[in-house]
């Protein structure tokens, strides 16, 4: 069952989209994994053959760690020759204490019964417990794609250590985990549509007030806010989109979007995680775009590699992201990853609101609705539609001095809305 | 084509945006902004959905004349009924 965001600890399967003997290629989605705010689609990440399907879909509910299936890693031994060690590695993303406790993935561990499994889980990835893990370990684990979260620590306190990660590496290379949340709907007794998103949205709330809580206690918050002209970028899009196509048409959040990618560039150190007591900023730059629910909550799911993508490319991904997180379906790396959040809440003229970070982030960026106001150009005043842009920035990590430099950035990229 | 066969295409393709649309409920002639809580977002995704179902591109100095279900009924009927001529 894989962390499909920070402040998820149990899911659900609702549904496998492989069967066992299936090819997988790395980044297919082949689960869908129900948490408390959202149906996930969980993307492999590595490439092979589902060996064996440990959760199969229902109603209850696998602590994050759970292995979920066993996958055999592209270029391993088929079953029947498994003699060789390091043939078939259990497809745990997350448990890998059969995998670091019994030499490299010996045949007993993937043929392990899954309640072995299970039952080691917890212990290491345990409810809402965060394991302990050291940088150089998290790190290497990343690269890796092994959860170090669900390792079993040999360091001091139990702390994961970068040795702990490398002997779980060749172990584990084809190990895949997905966690499992059964889905209300797929359930024998079938709920009413009522009550189950009755019971969805209950979920998604105290999972919203869990994660924002433990903000609120542990990030010590700055705000800063400023304000931006935003006549130049209104004026462009208009002129943009009114040659354009329906289809092909952009909205100002998706410029928000791309200048707050850009300013991060440029102040780096807000984009990123907070984790064992220190900044560890991410050099891709993934947005988590705040999107909120009809009937209650929000999600944030990342539009990957921000800072890169065309403005078009990013609308398309925006207006995707929106429909699917409606739907409740968004896949296991947009809930995992963004490495910073942007909230928009400009659409009921709300003029500016100052986020709560989401944990582990390190910044969260907001903006108000334009309103034309009167504004002082070249000595004369004139209307101008004026944006209230805000940063959340967690103290620990940055000062207001740099998260000064961030929001004047931001101000002049959209001031030369063409360039971005 | 008929205005109450453009009504039920525009509720049925309104509903692919906003799942949880009753249309029981849905007031023909009240703001969907406001009674289905849609956003900019939606409300473009609305008119590509529209596109798609009737062929009709709505410029963007139209958008506003699609702001309830009549208007959206008497706005498409309007240019069917434009493009039927020319």
């Amino acid at each position: 069952m894989p962390r499909l965001g920070a402040d998820m600890t149990a899911g659900k399967v609702v549904k496998w989209l492989k069967r066992p003997g299936e090819a997988i290629k790395r980044g297919e989605v082949i689960a869908i994994v129900e948490t408390d705010k959202a149906n996930v689609d969980v993307e492999s990440f590595i490439a092979g053959v589902l060996e064996k399907i440990l959760v199969e879909p229902g109603d209850e509910r696998f602590p994050v760690g759970t292995p979920l299936a066993l996958i055999r890693a592209e270029g391993a031994i088929e079953p029947a020759a498994r003699a060789a060690p390091a043939a078939v590695a259990p497809a745990v993303t997350s448990a890998p204490v059969p995998t670091v406790a019994i030499p490299p993935a010996a045949v007993a561990a993937a043929a392990a019964p899954p309640a072995a499994m299970r039952a080691a889980a917890p212990g290491a990835a345990g409810a809402g417990a965060r394991a302990r893990v050291s940088p150089a370990a998290r790190k290497r684990a990343l690269e890796l794609r092994i959860d170090p979260t669900v390792l079993i620590g040999t360091g001091p306190e139990g702390r994961v250590t970068l040795a702990d990660v490398e002997r779980a590496a060749p172990a584990a290379p084809a190990a895949q985990t997905a966690q499992v949340a059964p889905a209300a709907p797929a359930a024998p007794a079938e709920p009413s549509p009522a009550a189950a998103a009755a019971a969805r949205q209950l979920r998604m709330r105290e999972a919203i007030a869990s994660s924002m809580s433990r903000s609120k206690r542990e990030i010590p918050h700055y705000y800063l806010a400023c304000t931006i002209d935003m006549g130049r970028a209104m004026a462009w899009l208009a002129e943009r989109n009114a040659s354009r196509a329906v289809t092909d048409r952009l909205i100002y959040a998706v410029l928000l979007i791309k200048a707050t990618a850009l300013a991060l560039r440029e102040v780096p150190e807000l984009n990123g995680f907070w984790i064992d007591n220190r900044a560890q900023p991410s050099a891709a730059i993934h947005a988590g775009i705040a999107i909120s629910l009809r009937g209650g909550g929000l999600v944030a799911p990342a539009l990957h590699n921000a800072d890169q993508r065309s403005l078009d490319e990013l609308m398309r991904g925006f207006q995707d992201l929106v429909k699917r997180a409606r739907a409740w379906s968004l896949r296991s790396s947009e809930m995992a990853d963004p490495t910073v959040t942007i909230t928009s809440l400009g659409e009921r003229g709300v003029e500016s609101v100052f986020g709560i970070i989401t944990p582990p982030q390190l910044a969260l960026v907001g903006f108000g609705t334009p309103l034309e106001r009167p504004w002082v150009v070249d000595g004369q005043v004139v209307p101008r539609p004026l944006l209230t842009a805000t940063l959340s920035g967690d103290h620990r990590a940055t000062d207001g001095h740099r998260g000064a430099l961030f929001l004047a950035a931001m101000d002049r990229l959209l001031q030369q809305p063409e360039a971005l | 084509m008929s205005n109450d066969e453009i009504r039920d295409r525009v509720i049925k393709t309104l509903s692919g945006i906003v799942p949880e649309l009753d249309a029981a409920t849905l007031k023909l002639a009240k703001s969907l902004r406001d009674q289905l809580d849609i956003d900019s977002m939606d409300f473009l995704n609305f008119l590509i959905a529209l596109h798609e179902e009737f062929g009709v591109d709505v410029p963007e100095a139209d958008a506003p004349k699609l702001g309830t279900i009549d208007a959206c009924v008497s706005y498409l009927e309007q240019a069917l009924r434009q493009r039927t001529q020319a």
